[in-house]
């Protein structure tokens, strides 16, 4: 492995002949005797500071609540099975899998965002701007306090059911040959307007405690949430992740349209449901343990692409680890002021939409 | 990356307002229409004193309203429930109506409304602001806050959307307000889910509704509704000149800068306003001028007159199906709206082309 050299003449054995291609980055060369990847230098860099993020928010978050407990405390208790029981308790037993949460909601719902953004080709195709998470609310809402089914079970499958259907909804109503990003963010306000009047008037008919907690559940909130729910989120995640790492070489490649697509060897049929099963899988996924997280799937591919300077939104690494810094930061801000992590990220998204779009005016048009 | 898609342009067409032959209809025909319009309104105001929980006969209330009984029950009933409720209704409702129409001649974009660009987002924020965070509890404090978070959210989409050479287009404008309103949306949430006291008043508050009203409230409520009707009315010609673009409204004499300003300052005074009066209510401000259009053509002046009087007539006829619709109770009207507005909106925007300002 070592850092491509321009125009320096060829190792590679087999194309003796050609000079290396000028990619116009610096590249880490990876070569075995099987398997050959060329790895962006700044990729690399960024992921190292992303982890560093993560860690560091994750254990400030972990010291906050209504016991606090100091920095050096935090980590013996994580790492030291024998201290001070209460602490760990505290710390391992609560506040870890809140965190361990947050980095695995922030991962799944970039790499949803990704896949989404690479697969329509417009920075705007994600689950919130289709309403997904006004459809949750509608759904959470509808099972807590009109059927009033509680258990975390069914909450999970309202939110679900609820997100997906609003969100089919919006497709098919916005697709018309073609699907505009205007029409579809259009679409989007209008069945949001519609749903949320309707959660509205659910949560105007009760008593305001009920209200409270549809409320907050319908916002998206890591609260209450161990390492019963951890584990079985863990493993499924994992699995659709895995499954889902083809993806980031096909779909950049289908960016290209279609034809280029299949004369490179990618079959355009397959490479989008795979897509669609498993973007929509890594929402659901979110959206049954934590409720609806806005924002994080719009706002951490175009973080991640500018941040390594990619040409694709879809970059699974970089993209994780820059959702998971997202949420774990934003959840750390949500327990500072006492409000669902949902909260917090739809406003700091919001915020985000807004320099987006500044800067692409500033620069473009 | 592009936000701009192939037909997203379609938005920006002109001249779809006018007939398929190309004429303009004649003045004649919408004066006649205006009238019939007033008649409408007159037979809605009526029927909004008369329908209700409790029904009570024309000939009744037109004899609370000019033969006023103390004794009479119904009579009372009418004058402090009814009659602030659908004076309310007028108000909100011509404010709500030429507040959108004003947007989307400003923008020239079809599809605006105080809600699209946000603008409802931040006098929510303000009046949530004020209850949650200061502890403010009569609706006549939230007047001023409504109002400046009105403002500060009109600027701020303004300033975002003209960022770049290209200036404000429609789209740029759209996406700011999007942007910035689910921002806003989000602190409100923040405040609203602090405590339990703020949730209870807000969760009604952000529902928006013209009943329970009282006439003092519309006593601080009509005229800032007035002084903006009539600002808004005063940049219609100029406004027409501002479709065809900055430089040629201003070859054709019209004050780009001041009926800017104008617009904005009428802009503000109606959705601030309308909201703090009655909360924020969807999609009558999209709506009342893209309907009116395809009756009056593009020329505002005609445009914002109608949204005037169609504004109100349609508010108060939402409001009466939300005091019928259910078997016990009644919907409030913004959720009516929404209900209604929805769809219509949808319908709007998949048609090939909007009709035009």
């Amino acid at each position: 492995m070592s850092i491509d050299q321009r125009r320096a003449p060829s190792p590679d054995l087999r194309t003796p002949d050609l000079a290396p291609v000028d990619h116009g980055r610096r590249l880490l060369r990876l070569e075995t005797s099987r398997v050959a990847a060329l790895i962006p230098v700044r990729a690399v860099v960024v992921s190292a500071v992303l982890v560093a993020v993560i860690i560091a928010a994750g254990l400030a978050s972990m010291t906050i609540g209504a016991y606090e407990v100091d920095f050096p405390s935090v980590i013996r208790a994580i790492v030291d099975p024998a201290s001070d029981p209460d602490i760990r308790q505290v710390v391992f037993e609560w506040r870890l899998p809140r965190v361990l949460f947050a980095v695995l909601c922030g991962a799944a719902l970039a790499l949803a965002g990704g896949i989404f953004q690479s697969l329509t080709r417009n920075p705007l195709g994600s689950p919130d701007i289709i309403g997904f998470g006004v459809g949750a609310q509608f759904g959470v809402t509808l099972m807590m306090v009109v059927l009033e089914l509680n258990t975390y079970m069914f909450k999970a499958v309202g939110a679900l059911v609820g997100g997906l259907i609003t969100a089919l909804l919006v497709y098919v109503l916005a697709h018309r040959n073609t699907l505009s990003s205007f029409r579809l963010i259009i679409v989007g306000i209008g069945v949001s307007a519609g749903l949320g009047s309707l959660t509205s008037w659910i949560l105007i008919s009760v008593s305001v405690e009920k209200a409270m907690m549809a409320a907050t559940w319908g916002a998206g909130s890591l609260a209450s949430l161990g390492f019963d729910q951890l584990v079985p989120a863990a493993i499924v995640f994992a699995v659709v992740a895995l499954a889902s790492l083809p993806l980031n070489r096909t779909l950049p490649v289908l960016e290209m349209g279609d034809d280029a697509a299949t004369a490179l060897g990618v079959s355009p049929g397959r490479t989008r449901l795979s897509a669609m099963v498993f973007g929509v899988a890594l929402v659901a996924l979110v959206t049954a343990a934590a409720g609806p997280i806005s924002f994080i799937a719009l706002a951490a591919p175009q973080i991640s692409q500018r941040l390594t300077r990619s040409n694709t939104p879809m970059d699974t690494v970089p993209v994780m680890l820059t959702g998971a810094a997202l949420v774990v930061v934003s959840d750390t801000l949500a327990q500072l002021v006492a409000v669902p992590v949902g909260v917090v990220t739809v406003s700091v998204g919001g915020i985000y939409l807004a320099w987006l779009l500044a800067a692409q005016y500033a620069r473009r048009s | 990356m592009s936000l701009a898609t192939e037909d997203g342009t379609d938005v920006s067409n002109t001249g779809a307002g006018s007939r398929a032959d190309g004429s303009p209809r004649r003045t004649g025909t919408l004066a006649a229409g205006l009238i019939v319009s007033v008649i409408v309104l007159g037979a809605a105001a009526i029927a909004s004193l008369a329908i209700g929980n409790r029904a009570i006969d024309p000939a009744t209330v037109l004899h609370a309203l000019f033969a006023y009984d103390d004794d009479d029950p119904l009579h009372l009933m009418v004058r402090e429930l009814r009659v602030p409720r659908t004076l309310l209704g007028i108000v909100v409702g011509a404010a709500l109506a030429v507040c959108g129409g004003l947007i989307q001649a400003f923008t020239r974009n079809p599809l605006a409304d105080p809600g699209i660009l946000g603008v409802n987002a931040g006098a929510s924020f303000a009046v949530t602001f004020a209850v949650g965070i200061l502890g403010l509890t009569t609706p006549g404090a939230y007047v001023p806050f409504a109002l400046l978070g009105a403002f500060v959210l009109t600027m701020l989409v303004y300033a975002l959307g003209s960022f770049g050479r290209s200036g404000a287009t429609p789209m740029k404008l759209t996406l700011a307000g999007v942007a910035l309103g689910a921002a806003f949306t989000g602190f409100t949430t923040a405040i609203v889910l602090r405590d339990l006291g703020t949730l209870q008043v807000m969760r009604f508050w952000g529902v928006g509704s013209i009943g329970g009203r009282t006439l003092d409230q519309l006593a601080w409520a009509a005229p800032l509704v007035a002084t903006g009707l009539v600002i808004g009315l005063l940049c219609a010609r100029s406004l027409n000149a501002l479709a065809l673009g900055d430089d040629l409204a201003q070859s054709l004499g019209a004050r780009v800068r001041v009926t800017r300003v104008l617009v904005i300052i009428a802009v503000t005074i109606l959705a601030g306003t309308s909201v703090a009066a009655a909360g924020p209510i969807a999609f009558v401000g999209l709506m009342i001028p893209h309907v009116v259009r395809w009756f009056t053509g593009p020329d505002q002046r005609w445009v914002l007159t109608y949204s005037m009087i169609i504004g109100p007539a349609f508010l108060l006829l939402a409001d009466i199906l939300g005091r019928i619709v259910l078997p016990s109770g009644e919907l409030r009207v913004g959720i009516v709206t929404a209900l209604l507005g929805a769809p219509i909106l949808i319908i709007l925007v998949r048609r090939k082309r909007v009709s035009g300002l």
